[in-house]
């Protein structure tokens, strides 16, 4: 099982890390034509912009879309949340479209107003310490969309399927439960899906 | 829930990673800047080469223009204050500019201290060109690094020596037993927990940015090669022929560093990047990077 983590700009090296600490064989991903030998991807954070200015570039729309019809397991922290999000608050068009969610960007306000907190996560037993850093928000789901965690009465963790995202950035820290939960879900789909 | 942990602050720099840092002088600069791909913009009253030809005192930009910046980009926005000038960071921290640059390109405002960075809430980035100064900078509150370089020559000789030479003295200090490494503390003049952490983890705490002549996409691409964590672009965007083309040369030549094709591709047509100065014609008093030591 390999899982990759999109390494077109953001913080690569921490979830490698991360991925690695939770038992995955993890490697940087630089170009689309290496998706095929992914069992799931990690998309980073980093800035949305940059990313999703690459990601388009680089050809990789089409083949991280195609990635997830073959109900392979994406995960996306911060920008990565936003980048796989249906519709981005105040923008007319969003990135991969492929999670049924609507976010907004800089949620929380500039830097100054970052910061990191204990949270509670569904499925996760003990809280976990969350870093958010100019991080966006989940303003509203669909109805196949499970909400994993809530700050302030606002969604920053949630799956559908085979897709998982937050706000905060889960490989700052040496807590590597969430990490562990996506490597679960990426083995759990690789008993499913076809190579 | 705690704002301005040192987490939080470096955690900001490790997003940049991989990202090209833009120079700014307006808005509409600044929204090039951001359709190009830059991971954030620092926002400046004059780049460093304008900065050189009009000498006097160069001091933090006016704030309308810092303003004017942070409401046309959604990224993040950089600003400069004067080494030592505690007013001026704290000016720039309550109009909410995200990182604050406490830069040897504007006249020192203090010859002996550097701000107490850990006191603010906002992050700092701060130039070194040495371990030394590297880990009395991070000591002193600093969440990122960057080259010092020789800003506005477009000449990348000086950032090429700081990278390397902080990366050779990593890897000396990674081989020094403890009563050697006390002695190294002494001889750097840095805190000796700092420099045991290097010494065991084998890299700074903070992320390294090259800064100071970036002026190709090939310059970029050297920098990522000898292992900067991304690249500061001052006066080689906005002083170049094509602006936009060469913003989104940088950006792809930073991502893509040993994709020579690639690199190859995005340098044809350019047009003429900036002059540039041959270090050696700099006297003492011209040379940016022997400030704030």
């Amino acid at each position: 099982m390999k899982i990759g983590v999109l390494a077109l700009q953001g913080a690569v090296a921490e979830h490698i890390r991360s991925l690695e600490a939770a038992g995955a064989e993890a490697v940087a991903v630089k170009r689309m034509e290496e998706l095929a030998e992914l069992d799931g991807i990690v998309i980073p954070g980093g800035e949305s912009t940059t990313i999703g200015k690459l990601i388009r570039k680089y050809g990789f729309l089409e083949a991280l879309q195609d990635f997830s019809k073959q109900g392979k397991p994406l995960f996306g922290t911060c920008a990565g949340l936003i980048i796989l999000a249906d519709k981005i608050d105040g923008q007319d068009d969003a990135h991969l479209k492929l999670m049924d969610m609507v976010v907004a960007r800089n949620a929380f306000g500039r830097q100054r107003e970052s910061f990191e907190t204990d949270l509670p996560i569904k499925g996760i037993n003990e809280p976990i310490r969350a870093v958010f850093i100019r991080a966006p928000l989940i303003k509203e789901v669909g109805s196949s969309v499970d909400v994993l965690s809530v700050y302030n009465d606002e969604i920053v963790a949630a799956r559908q399927g085979h897709l998982l995202a937050c706000s905060f950035h889960p490989e700052l820290t040496d807590d590597f439960r969430l990490h562990a939960y996506f490597v679960d879900m990426v083995k759990e789909a690789t008993k499913t899906t076809t190579k | 829930m705690e704002t301005g942990t040192s987490r939080v602050k470096r955690g900001m720099a490790e997003m940049q990673k991989g990202g090209v840092i833009m120079d700014v002088m307006n808005a509409e600069q600044a929204k090039i800047a951001e359709a190009a791909g830059a991971t954030a913009v620092m926002a400046l009253e004059r780049v460093p080469s304008d900065i050189r030809a009009a000498g006097g005192v160069a001091r933090m930009a006016d704030p309308t223009i810092v303003e004017e910046v942070m409401k046309v980009v959604s990224i993040p926005v950089m600003a400069k204050a004067r080494i030592g000038h505690i007013t001026e960071a704290r000016v720039l921290e309550s109009m909410g500019v995200d990182y604050i640059d406490e830069s040897e390109v504007l006249t020192p405002a203090d010859e002996v201290f550097h701000i107490s960075k850990n006191e603010f809430t906002v992050p700092f980035v701060c130039g070194a060109k040495d371990l030394g100064e590297a880990l009395r900078r991070i000591q002193e509150g600093a969440a990122m690094l960057r080259t010092k370089g020789e800003p506005g020559t477009g000449n990348i000789v000086e950032a090429v020596r700081h990278l390397r030479l902080i990366n050779g003295q990593i890897r000396k200090v990674q081989n020094l037993s403890k009563d050697e490494l006390y002695h190294e503390a002494k001889v750097l003049g840095v805190p000796y927990d700092l420099l045991l952490q290097v010494s065991e983890s084998g890299k700074l705490p903070v992320v390294n940015f090259a800064a100071g002549g970036v002026a190709t996409p090939s310059d970029a691409a050297l920098m990522m090669e000898l292992g900067a964590d991304g690249v500061f672009v001052g006066s080689g965007i906005f002083k170049s022929d094509s602006p936009e083309k060469f913003a989104r040369a940088i950006v792809e030549a930073t991502t893509h560093f040993r994709d020579y094709k690639l690199i190859a591709e995005v340098s044809k047509n350019l047009g003429t990047p900036m002059k540039g100065i041959e270090i050696s014609k700099l006297n003492a008093a011209e040379r940016m990077q022997d400030r704030g030591l």
